[in-house]
């Protein structure tokens, strides 16, 4: 039972990510590549842990706090570009 | 048998949560109605994931406590992270150096 809901869950978190990347091509603005940029850290992070779990390792968790703290350091460098056009004052 | 439910609930309910928050990046005209789908309905999402990994790695024997870490972890950063976007993206408007934001509308 838990392979079945977690071959569902693999395919929405794919589609999920493919969708978010669709706006990263598409996005008008840099905002929005920041956005979708971010939303795919955490699809990672969710995509990881459910691999995990299908595999039955935890070798995925260091991974996936690793993709965690990039992703926020990443956006939070990103977004302070785009507002001061420079990331280190 | 339980821990089998909670776990498959708890896959699906963050998978679908996941989906809804990409669905809104995608689908949702302007800037910041795009944000707030995803920050909020991701980390749910992911929540909902880490939980049931928890759940599962524990009741395999041993108590797992990796994915709390992750998930606290989540949880501070992710209104940070959101602040930061939303000041991003009002600087871009108030910028006036970009006219995509007009048309955003008729995405």
């Amino acid at each position: 039972m838990i392979h079945v809901s977690l071959g569902i869950a693999l395919v929405l978190i794919v589609i999920a990510m493919g969708l978010a990347s669709y706006r990263l091509f598409k996005g008008p603005d840099q905002a929005d590549r920041i956005l979708a940029l971010d939303t795919m850290s955490i699809n990672a992070i969710a995509l990881l842990v459910a691999l995990g779990i299908w595999f039955e390792t935890s070798i995925n968790f260091e991974a996936a706090l690793l993709i965690a703290v990039l992703g926020f350091i990443t956006t939070v460098a990103l977004s302070k570009y785009l507002i001061r056009g420079d990331i280190v004052e | 048998m339980l821990f089998e439910l909670i776990v498959s609930f708890l896959i699906l309910f963050g998978a679908a949560f996941v989906l809804l928050g990409s669905l809104g990046l995608a689908k949702l005209p302007g800037f910041f109605m795009r944000l707030h789908g995803p920050t909020k309905a991701s980390t749910l999402g992911v929540g909902s994931i880490l939980l049931a990994s928890a759940v599962y790695f524990t009741s395999r024997g041993g108590l797992s406590v990796h994915e709390i870490l992750i998930l606290i972890f989540l949880f501070l950063t992710a209104p940070i992270s959101a602040l930061l976007m939303a000041r991003a993206g009002l600087h871009r408007q108030m910028g006036g150096e970009n006219p995509s934001h007009e048309e955003t509308g008729k995405d």
